[in-house]
């Protein structure tokens, strides 16, 4: 159990700056998910934690102190990485009580032959195996034991990777995109079986992925990566309702954000192809800035919700993706060029396509961008932030994996 | 979809299954026609070799070229071939001097290979550059100095002076190198979390996965310095200590020197350890080659 603290830390390769001064702390006992892009760092960061590549400048600390100097094995962290690195000439057996064996067992001790002399090992190694039995019984891996990795399905391997993080009884855990390799379902699966087992060891988890839903479906917080900086740092329903800028609101939420390019009227209110939108957004007039709508926001004028005072906006069925519980719609606004508006809609009544229909969404409901795509503040109103009775984390789970 | 593919009419080759068997059966045919004409070529010595150990004199000399002997006289050569000259002698020395040189150029080209393939230091790519550039240099060059230093320190005539030349194996090690860069690295980083020192890394994780080259290396290094002749004649000069090829010129030299049916004989005895380590490693072999592609 412990906090982790990281200090201005950066990374470059020559000229490559990779990492840019990242300042994280990180609570005892927190799942903290490091999501973004590909190549936004997020790798590189958990490595230089795991100490398996040096920083360039900054500093690591774990309850307070600094842990720069120590190697790896040295530094109380475990790591599951996403090809599982399982040792592939051993047994699963031998997998997991490697750790343990190079621990507590002397260089002697684990020579071949030379180690047949010794008689504290037999005594040491009683007491491994049977840790190694409580934790293969754990992930129900118990039956495996004997199997080596290639024997073994994706699903099984990841257990395995996993039971070698933990016989170790780390401070932290460290996990580089485990789940990436493994079929949607059982990545869904392993989702929450993570979180349970979170929730069951109380260690501190720091959790890297490219994939927002797994970032949003597990963490306590989330740090969203670009370019080698941490743009946004937050619980998963913060950064989804209140995304700090255009990046973040398009990676985080799934089907993708809706985004209208609009000026601010001589009146304040933002311009949009086919409307205006009444906010007081405080930005000179003329000024450029996108809007951003969430799917479900926006609702199809049939479908009647009980908005007060909404925006209209003319537009005409172009897709309609049906997912059972619910249907993500694709229309096209009428009268603006290649513009178009994704709904998401709970439940499958059909709106008829090819006839124009109104969309509907409160001003309230819009995050509006400025032209460097950093979040406008909007004075808050009463209908605010996200339409009512929708909560966040079925609507992502749905769709996810 | 349908409409919009190319059909096939039928005199643009609509081929009958029977038809279809026999344009196969043919093209098969040709091929091993052309691979069995490369085998015998290739096998012909060989095969020669053997049937000469086993033809009386008078036979092996005569005009007419006949393949399988008159009259079995293999009882007499291979007795007088292991009885004149200590072949088995040959044999166990060569056996002492290619173990010895492959125990040492692994034990020296596999933690060199892993350091070239994975490890992060200054001047790496110039030492690997200067790895390829050795394997250009052949044992004629440095023979010389070599020669002086053993002569110098006494060790002239021993098994030691022949193995130390090639106890560091370029090839080896460039071989090894291009095995041990495709090994995954989260491998090697778990060994690391998991507290094994490099060595260990190497000969625990890294090394059980190299099998496949190992074995080819070992056939090319065993295949080498079995039938190597340049060097042994240099530094040895005992009859005792010499390998199968220096043994065997010896074993010319004297008066079985025209002694064909004695000395295909001898030659056969030597021969096939080679053949029958190449037999046991001949599926790892391949694997080997083919995995590090290197030809």
């Amino acid at each position: 159990m412990a906090q982790l603290d990281l200090r201005g830390i950066s990374k470059s390769f020559g000229d490559t700056a990779v990492l840019r001064d990242i300042d994280l702390s990180i609570g005892d006992g927190e799942f903290l998910t490091l999501v973004g892009p590909s190549g936004c760092g997020k790798s590189t960061l958990i490595r230089i934690i795991a100490g398996l590549e040096p920083q360039t400048a900054g500093s690591i600390e774990v309850d307070g102190v600094g842990i720069d100097h120590l190697r790896p094995h040295e530094r109380r962290v475990a790591m599951v990485f996403q090809s599982y690195a399982l040792y592939p000439h051993m047994t699963v057996f031998q997998n997991l009580a490697l750790p343990l064996t190079m621990a507590r067992l002397t260089m002697a001790e684990r020579l071949p032959l030379v180690r047949l002399l010794s008689p504290r090992r037999r005594r040491v190694m009683a007491g491994i195996g049977q840790e190694v039995g409580a934790v293969a019984e754990q992930l129900q891996i118990d039956r495996l034991l004997d199997r080596r990795p290639a024997q073994l399905s994706g699903g099984q391997r990841q257990r395995v990777a996993l039971g070698r993080a933990m016989v170790r009884h780390p401070a932290v855990f460290l996990m580089d995109e485990p789940l990436s390799n493994l079929d949607a379902k059982l990545r869904v699966h392993m989702r929450s079986e993570l979180a349970d087992l979170h929730a069951r060891l109380r260690a501190t988890f720091v959790y890297v992925t490219h994939d927002q839903v797994e970032a949003m479906t597990m963490s306590d917080r989330v740090a969203m990566m670009h370019g080698g900086r941490i743009i946004q740092l937050g619980t998963p329903a913060q950064l989804y309702d209140h995304p700090a800028n255009l990046t973040v609101a398009q990676f985080i939420g799934s089907p993708t954000i809706n985004l209208i390019k609009g000026r601010i009227g001589t009146d304040g209110a933002v311009e949009i192809p086919g409307g205006r939108i009444d906010l007081a957004t405080g930005l000179p007039a003329g000024a450029e800035v996108t809007v951003g709508l969430r799917p479900e926001a926006v609702v199809p004028a049939p479908l009647a919700p009980a908005f007060q005072d909404p925006v209209r906006l003319p537009a005409r069925l172009h897709r309609r993706e049906n997912l059972g519980p619910e249907q993500i719609l694709h229309f096209d606004l009428v009268g603006a060029e290649k513009a178009g508006l994704t709904c998401r809609v709970m439940g499958n009544e059909s709106v008829v396509a090819d006839e124009p229909v109104d969309l509907l969404f409160e001003a309230g409901a819009c995050h509006v961008f400025n032209a460097a795509g950093e979040r406008v503040a909007l004075p808050a109103t009463p209908a605010s932030g996200r339409p009512p009775v929708r909560s966040v984390a079925p609507l992502i789970g749905g769709t996810g994996a | 979809m349908q409409a919009t593919l190319p059909t096939r009419t039928a005199s643009e080759g609509e081929v009958s299954p029977a038809a279809a068997m026999i344009r196969r059966m043919t093209g098969l045919f040709f091929v091993h026609a052309f691979l069995l004409a490369g085998a015998v070529f290739i096998l012909l010595p060989f095969v020669w070799m053997l049937v000469t150990s086993i033809k009386p004199p008078e036979e092996v000399f005569s005009a007419e070229l006949s393949f399988w002997p008159d009259r079995f006289y293999g009882l007499e050569n291979y007795g007088f071939a292991l009885t004149a000259a200590p072949v088995l002698r040959f044999a166990l020395n060569g056996v002492i001097v290619c173990t010895g040189i492959l125990v040492v150029q692994l034990l020296i080209a596999i933690p060199c290979a892993y350091a070239l393939a994975k490890l992060q230091f200054p001047g790496r790519h110039l030492l690997f550059i200067l790895v390829l550039l050795a394997l250009c240099i052949p044992i004629q060059v440095p023979a010389l100095p070599i020669y002086v230093a053993l002569a110098w320190l006494g060790l002239l005539n021993t098994y030691f002076s022949m193995m130390v030349p090639f106890f560091l194996s370029v090839f080896g090690i460039f071989l090894f190198r291009q095995f041990f860069r495709s090994f995954p690295d989260d491998i090697i980083h778990a060994a690391r979390l998991d507290g094994m020192s490099e060595f260990e890394i190497v000969w625990r994780i890294v090394t059980p996965s190299a099998w496949p080259a190992i074995a080819a290396f070992s056939v090319f290094s065993i295949v080498a310095h079995w039938n190597d002749l340049y060097w042994p004649l240099i530094v040895i000069s005992d009859i005792n200590l010499a390998p199968p090829p220096l043994g065997m010129m010896y074993f010319a030299d004297a008066e079985t020197g025209s002694n064909y049916g004695a000395l295909t004989a001898a030659a056969t005895v030597l021969t096939a350890p080679l053949v029958v380590t190449f037999l046991f490693a001949r599926r790892r072999f391949i694997e080997g080659i083919t995995m590090t592609g290197v030809k």
